[in-house]
């Protein structure tokens, strides 16, 4: 049973709300400036304040308790007994930091690139980190949709305004994909409302004992929403086309975060409301988690932009994730999650990498590349990082999640284990010849001859997520420390709590074992 | 243990002085480079002195990850086969370091060659160090990934960068069986340290079996199988050994170190690592001897007709890997790490005195574009000479020994092992017969060197000749370490110092009368080898052109190399991976699925034309109705209570 633990146990101030707050009043007082340079300089100074906020966050964060910390909760709309309600527990908190971080980076990243209406991007990107770190600290349903959908309108605008030259397309469909998952969501939302009796509390609702058909009906309709986040497979194809088209921060936000809200909605929804649905609907999970790992890589083979396979990577990458989660066993699940971080900071690195090289030749086509690494070797050698991260090389961050999530995979049933570990391969391949391909040989195209290698500002904003893949590579212990107690909650949550198929259940805490 | 962690950090010290400020130090990066495994390679004796007085180490630095029940920490063990690794290691690093400092001299990726060895030798002391399987397997990928960077060192060559790939993901494959084999272990052992898993062996948990594909398995035996393919693809056994002959794309010095004398050795050294669990699997235990065997003589006849000179020492490395693999699989394990050892010196010794000739000629490596070297490069021919010589298994030289005891132990090992015997020593004959024509064709007879090379070359400076003699010496004397029973009695001193870390496989017992026949008999065979390779490369030298006429089909299949690359090719690289992934892409993702989601959006937007106008394309509106409904739902909700 979790319970919200008031933030005046723990610190002196609303730090959750704070943490909304910043980033919106920055988008407010960039109402009022004109001046590009300075909306930059103002944006930036928000999303420091932000992450400086994280400190706090991260240092008084018991992680020793499962609960809802630095809880708020007020009353909201008392007809519908709508609750402002916020907390985090080892599941979140460590989203909120990142979100923070990535949005500190793509303000720098795009300190460059983005020349046109400088200051509805910098609002449109504010808003949207206020919205992510909404979606991770909301304990009502409805403020949780609220954010959930506030998060899509920045996104779709960031594509639809700033992107290239098919952005509408792009933009439409990552809005429609969405849409129709959030629209099914909120019925599902609303059939758990009713069926509990009218409340909106996250926490209540994870007590409630639902029906077996009850359950089975409401979590597909969760499933599609965060399936389609995700992504999983066959909902992945707004994502390549919405990659493709944004601009570099567009892309870093939803590969690094977007794409974590999904598990994210697993972890903390249908897994604790409804454990017999999901241990029902688990086996189809999983074989489109392997199919995602398999399929996503064969795609990035198939890919000649940059930025696509890239994207078809993260599917890849996000099926490890979601067979890690749906393992339901320590490993699997403390491993899914610490991939979705790792994610957000490999990808993230690596579509700022391809930003970096596009500000300056306009081309996404591996094709022009080639030959670079003589010419930039910088660049050449924080890439080569990232690639050896993407492939999950022990020492970086990549293997410690994936060694996880494969031996929680191999513990619940051998044979998802076996075909994932193939996408091991498949990913050594595609990324290293991409990295060829870019890197190696000799320069054919003559743009390339001129090329620069990055500037601080650009090592600047890749700089910490280096960092990040050597820390979790080689000390990831902490990282796992603040998660712990709130995964082992989940897990004896679901498992005491799944009844009604007691032969699966059973089956799985066997497979659990120890 | 201060002492110890250093061994592999000095060089990694080494590593972030030449990889980060190699651009300001230049030539003067080598200095650290050296200077860091010379320091490893002294504390490294000073490991071995302790462990040969008693003190056996194994500590835990830090916990690296803990989750549930899974705990995995960095620490390190020096038993008596890590001591011998280490000096194994350290040694031949040292060596190589200096003989490079000439070798790479005026590149231009100077520092960053010195670099990436250094993390290499890093990596290589953490997989021999290693205490349990996990930190094994960093370093297992970590030379892994130096192999890939440095076979890829002239990235600029497509083949070079092309072969560093191939590589890397050919050793992925074993490495899947690796992950698998360790999933396995913990999964029926509950735990990933060595001691720990050994220590279970005797428990009930070792007796469980799977059902696969219909057959019942005993955990040991898929355990020690599936770790056995990662030794396949790191120690270049059948079927994954096609990486290796590629690899010969890196730097000369780079193939003496990485690609015959440490990191392809892993393999054998993670399976004698893993003894007491194959010892339990006699299954397991004869596919190794076979794939071994097997290999031994595949790769040796692929090097009967190869040019390239590395070429012919590569196929030479697979085979004798083989070899090692072979007495592993017979229960010889002390046996097989000899064999690494003696093979690490002289092997790394062939390797570096190729890069001598190459030297010598420019950067040729044709064969058929040398000959009569002889008397040019006096030290380096002195030197190649005892280093084939070794190879070929000549008394009293070091190959002798450590193949002979393997082959005896074979010769002991049953049916099977007597049929591998036999595979053996006709690989001693081809050995002999391929290392001598190696030497005829490079220093004997007329000279074949293009003219414009010839004015040029040159005897190696001495800080590549000084390191060749050292390991000339060694690959004359190493082998007396390990001195049969059948020569001197009790004066095996190599398998003495090893026995503890060993479970004793009882095979027989000892014949020393039938032992020293067998070893006059391999000898025979060696110098039958020698003087075949005699008669067709000096003696007779138009016979080796009518041979390989009047034998085309199979001249030309083992120049061809069996056509393995091509098929793999065939199958893998074009049809599993671009063709289909292609085909996936064109149909599943863009046609289907695509298809679906287009034609969905374009079905509703025709039978909706008359709703046309809500659909205004504008988010916010969509957003506006979206909140709207909501709150009609809301509404109707509260009406309705």
């Amino acid at each position: 049973m979790l319970e919200l633990i008031p933030y005046t146990e723990q610190i002196d101030y609303p730090l959750l709300t704070l943490l909304i707050a910043v980033p919106v009043l920055g988008a407010a007082i960039l109402l009022f400036i004109r001046n590009a340079a300075l909306a930059r300089t103002v944006a930036l100074a928000f999303s420091l304040v932000e992450l400086a906020l994280c400190a706090p966050l991260l240092m008084h964060f018991n992680p020793s308790i499962p609960h809802m910390q630095f809880g708020e909760s007020y009353e909201w709309i008392k007809a519908w007994n709508i609750h402002y309600k916020l907390g985090v527990d080892g599941i979140s908190v460590l989203f909120v930091a990142l979100s923070a971080l990535l949005t500190t980076i793509s303000i720098m990243v795009s300190w460059k690139a983005i020349t046109d209406r400088v200051r509805e991007f910098m609002i449109a990107l504010l808003f949207l980190e206020a919205g992510m770190i909404g979606v991770f600290m909301a304990l009502d349903m409805f403020l949780f949709y609220i954010f959930w959908e506030a998060m899509l309108i920045p996104m779709y605008l960031l594509i639809g305004v700033w992107g290239g030259p098919n952005r509408l397309y792009a933009a439409v469909k990552f809005f429609l994909y969405t849409l129709v998952g959030s629209v099914l969501m909120l019925i599902g939302i609303l059939a758990v409302y009713f069926y509990a009796g009218g409340t909106f509390d996250v926490l209540t609702l994870m007590n409630f004992k639902y029906s077996y058909t009850f359950q089975l009906w409401v979590f597909a309709s969760f499933f599609l929403a965060f399936a389609v986040k995700v992504p999983m497979f066959p909902f992945h194809t707004w994502l390549p086309d919405a990659h493709v088209e944004a601009p570099t921060a567009g892309s870093i936000i939803l590969a690094g975060i977007l794409l974590k809200m999904g598990a994210y909605g697993f972890l903390r929804f249908s897994l604790p409301f409804f454990p017999d649905a999901s241990i029902a609907w688990t086996p189809a999970i999983m074989i489109l988690s392997v199919i995602a790992i398999i399929y996503g890589a064969y795609m990035a083979f198939a890919q000649t932009d940059f930025k696509k396979l890239i994207a078809y990577s993260s599917v890849s990458h996000m099926g490890f994730v979601t067979l890690g989660i749906f393992a339901l066993n320590s490993q699997g699940v403390a491993g899914g999650l610490i991939q979705m971080i790792n994610h957000g900071v490999s990808t993230g690195a690596l579509f700022l990498l391809v930003g970096v090289i596009y500000e300056r030749t306009h081309t996404r086509m591996i094709a022009d590349y080639g030959g670079i690494a003589a010419k930039v070797p910088v660049y050449a050698t924080i890439l080569m990082i990232i690639t050896l991260s993407s492939i999950g090389l022990p020492g970086t961050n990549g293997f410690v999640g994936e060694f996880a999530i494969l031996l929680g995979a191999f513990k619940f049933q051998k044979v998802y284990a076996v075909i994932a570990a193939l996408g091991v391969i498949l990913g050594a391949g595609y990324m290293l010849w991409l990295y060829q391909r870019v890197a190696f040989g000799k320069i054919t195209n003559p743009h390339n001859e001129a090329l620069k290698d990055m500037n601080y500002r650009e090592i600047a904003a890749v700089l910490p997520l280096v960092a990040l893949v050597f820390y979790i590579g080689l000390y990831p212990n902490p990282t796992f420390t603040i998660m712990n107690a709130s995964v082992e909650n989940l897990i004896a949550h679901v498992h005491a709590k799944a009844q009604v198929v007691p032969a699966v259940a059973q089956a799985i805490s066997t497979a659990v074992g120890n | 243990m201060l002492k110890y962690a250093l061994i592999p950090l000095l060089p990694f010290a080494g590593f972030l002085i030449a990889g980060l400020f190699g651009k300001y130090l230049k030539e003067r990066a080598a200095y650290a480079a050296v200077a860091g495994v010379a320091g490893s390679f002294i504390l490294s004796v000073s490991a071995f002195i302790d462990v040969l007085g008693g003190t056996i180490i194994d500590e835990n630095l830090y916990s690296w990850f803990a989750i549930g029940n899974l705990t995995v920490n960095v620490g390190f063990q020096i038993d008596q086969l890590t001591a011998v690794m280490l000096l194994v290691v350290t040694t031949l690093s040292t060596l190589i370091h200096i003989y490079s400092v000439g070798y790479m001299h005026g590149d231009k990726g100077y520092a960053r060659f010195f670099a990436y060895l250094e993390l290499f030798t890093f990596f290589m002391l953490v997989l021999v160090m290693a205490n349990n399987f996990v930190l094994m397997f960093v370093g297992w990928e970590g030379v892994g990934l130096c192999s890939y960077l440095l076979i890829g060192f002239w990235y600029e060559k497509k083949s070079a960068s092309d072969a560093g790939i191939k590589a890397f993901v050919v050793n992925r494959v074993g490495d899947f069986g690796f992950l698998l084999g360790m999933f396995l272990i913990f999964l029926t052992f509950g735990t990933l340290d060595f001691t720990d898993v050994f220590a279970a062996l005797s428990g009930p948990a070792a007796a469980q079996s799977y059902m696969l594909l219909g057959a019942e398995i005993g955990v040991m035996t898929l355990i020690s199988l599936l770790l056995f393919v990662g030794a396949m693809g790191k120690s270049a056994q059948l079927p994954l050994y096609v990486w290796l002959p590629d690899a010969m794309e890196g730097p000369t010095p780079v193939s003496a170190l990485i690609h015959a004398a440490t990191m392809v050795t892993a393999g054998v050294f993670m399976v004698a690592r893993c003894a007491p669990i194959f010892s339990l699997s006699p299954t397991a235990m004869t596919t190794v001897a076979i794939v071994g065997g097997l290999t031994a003589v595949f790769a040796a006849t692929i090097g009967l007709v190869q040019n390239d000179i590395k070429r012919v020492i590569a196929y030479s490395t697979i085979s004798q890997l083989g070899y090692m693999f072979l007495g592993l699989g017979v229960g010889a394990f002390a046996a097989g790490i000899f064999h690494l050892t003696t093979h690490a010196f002289f092997k790394g010794l062939l390797f570096l005195a190729s890069g001598s000739v190459i030297h010598a000629l420019s950067g040729e490596q044709d064969m058929q574009k040398m000959g009569g070297l002889k008397r040019k490069i006096k030290v380096t021919h002195g030197v190649f000479l005892v280093g084939s010589l070794a190879l070929a298994g000549i008394f009293p030289f070091a190959g002798f020994f450590s193949k002979d005891e393997i082959l005896w132990s074979a010769h002991n090992a049953g049916e099977v092992g007597r049929v591998l015997w036999m595979l053996g020593v006709f690989g001693a004959f081809l050995t002999a017969f391929y290392s001598f024509r190696l030497i005829y064709l490079t220093f004997y007879g007329k000279s074949r060197i293009d003219h414009e090379v010839e004015h040029h070359v040159h005897e190696s400076p001495k800080v590549m000749t000084i390191p060749l003699v050292i390991l000339a010496f060694f690959a004359i004397t190493i082998g007396w370490i390990g001195m049969p029973g059948a020569i001197i009695p009790h004066a095996n001193l190599f398998g003495d110092f090893l026995a503890p870390v060993f479970p004793v496989l009882e095979h027989g017992v000892a014949n020393h009368g039938l032992e020293r026949w067998l070893m006059v008999f391999s000898v025979m065979v060696a110098l039958a080898g020698i003087r075949l390779a005699y008669s067709l490369y000096v003696k007779n030298t138009s016979m080796p052109d009518r041979l390989a006429r009047s034998f085309k089909g199979t001249y030309n299949l083992l120049l061809n190399k069996y056509k393995v690359d091509e098929v793999y090719n065939f199958i893998f690289v074009d049809g599993l991976v671009h063709r289909l992934a292609r085909f996936l892409y064109n149909i599943t993702d863009v046609k289907i699925i695509d298809g679906a989601v287009n034609g969905i959006a374009g079905m509703i937007r025709r039978t909706s034309e008359g709703s046309r106008k809500v659909q205004t394309g504008f988010v916010q509106e969509y957003a506006f109705v979206m909140g709207l409904g909501l709150v009609v739902l809301m509404g109707l909700y509260y009406v309705l209570k």
